[in-house]
């Protein structure tokens, strides 16, 4: 019954951000856009994180909200995440070939048939174009870098902290073990601290990825036992389901392996990446604090620059 | 508890089959453990759906495990319990 709850809160709230003008409704459920106040909201967010990585000498970076389809095969995302892809199909038939596919259009039919996989698909993580331009051999100290994408996961739902395109604001630190294990546990702390100042109730813990079907158990018991991946959790609508607002990421060898990524010593470098899910922060945030953001306690919005 | 040498040979086809072990089965020894010799998870759950098949069992959530998977001694246990 609990989660029946949580639906009709999410549903709820969904709505109020509807009537408000705070997001416009698409018709699809995880497809919403933002009104002014959210794109200020968005903004700050983003502003906040700028000072972040600017400290720290990031080298900001973008990619466009597409990948090219190898790059998942390389990495092995329909091994791990199948449900999740948004694989892009184009038309390059002829003529006849046309009138079949307006013809199932026009009727409301499902049109896959007629269309070619091309040779992309749906960004599912604003790291992933970055790590195949790190091929060869690293500085010295390392690399850290900042990106921002639209990413596409399908999983749609009421929540309107979880949709299926969203950005991901992330970070990424390749270099020696020690250099990358470092990096990531002073940011456990840091991320902590950053948003606990939004007045947002958030904790750490261990976390794994969604693995897809009975094998990703293994993938996920496995990650969980190494401490692979950490969320910070923030109960947007119940302390038993809190929603990941931040996450922490080491992969060890995994994308160096793929790509030939080396450091200075030659050995094969450690990458680890943090993700602030921006677009579930600033639902946390609404939901915290109301929907005026002029009305919002004086900390989070010096903190926000807002 | 009791393997029989069936389940075993079964067992020893099916991790042949899907696997991808690095090595040759007839030089993997009953407990020696497949992930270290190439077997991911991808080709674990190949093995789990064959198994289920060949011996008309069900793996329940929590027997899905490295530990279950990670020989085929463990797995033939696994199979023989899953039996009973």
């Amino acid at each position: 019954m609990m989660t029946d709850t949580i639906d009709v809160q999410q549903l709820a709230f969904k709505n109020s951000l509807f009537e408000h003008k705070l997001l416009f409704k698409s018709g699809v459920n995880g497809i919403v856009g933002r009104g002014p106040v959210l794109v200020e909201l968005m903004q700050a967010l983003h502003g906040m994180v700028d000072k972040e990585s600017k400290k720290d000498g990031a080298v900001k970076v973008a990619f466009p909200p597409v990948v090219p389809r190898e790059l998942l095969r390389k990495v092995g995302y329909m091994d791990n995440f199948p449900q999740l892809c948004g694989s892009i199909h184009a038309f390059s038939g002829d003529d006849r070939a046309h009138l079949k596919l307006s013809e199932t259009v026009k009727a409301g039919g499902d049109w896959s048939p007629h269309l070619q996989q091309t040779d992309v698909a749906l960004t599912p993580a604003s790291c992933y174009p970055l790590y195949p331009t790190l091929e060869g051999t690293l500085p010295e100290n390392g690399v850290l870098f900042d990106l921002n994408c639209y990413c596409f996961r399908h999983e749609p739902s009421n929540d309107p902290a979880r949709l299926i395109s969203f950005e991901i604001r992330e970070n990424v630190r390749a270099g020696s073990p020690q250099q990358v294990q470092q990096w990531r546990a002073a940011w456990l702390d840091r991320g902590h601290d950053l948003l606990n100042g939004l007045g947002l109730p958030v904790y750490l813990a261990t976390a794994s990825d969604p693995f897809f079907g009975r094998g990703g158990k293994m993938m996920k018991a496995s990650q969980k036992e190494l401490e692979l991946k950490f969320e910070l959790l923030c109960p947007i609508w119940s302390e038993d389901e809190p929603t990941a607002v931040a996450s922490f990421n080491y992969h060890q060898e995994h994308f160096s392996h793929v790509f030939g990524i080396h450091t200075a010593d030659g050995e094969y470098a450690h990458t680890a990446c943090l993700g602030f899910g921006v677009d579930r922060l600033a639902i946390g945030l609404l939901r915290k604090h109301g929907f005026d953001l002029n009305a919002w306690p004086a900390s989070v919005k010096s903190n926000l620059g807002l | 508890m009791e393997i029989s040498k069936e389940t075993l040979d079964l067992v020893k086809s099916i991790v042949a089959k899907n696997g991808e072990l690095d090595r040759e089965i007839s030089t993997v020894g009953l407990s020696d453990d497949l992930f270290n010799i190439g077997m991911s998870s991808r080709a674990t759950v190949g093995v789990m759906l064959d198994i289920e098949e060949t011996f008309d069992i069900a793996f329940p959530d929590d027997m899905i495990s490295r530990e279950v998977f990670e020989s085929i001694e463990a797995i033939s246990k696994a199979v023989e319990t899953l039996k009973n």
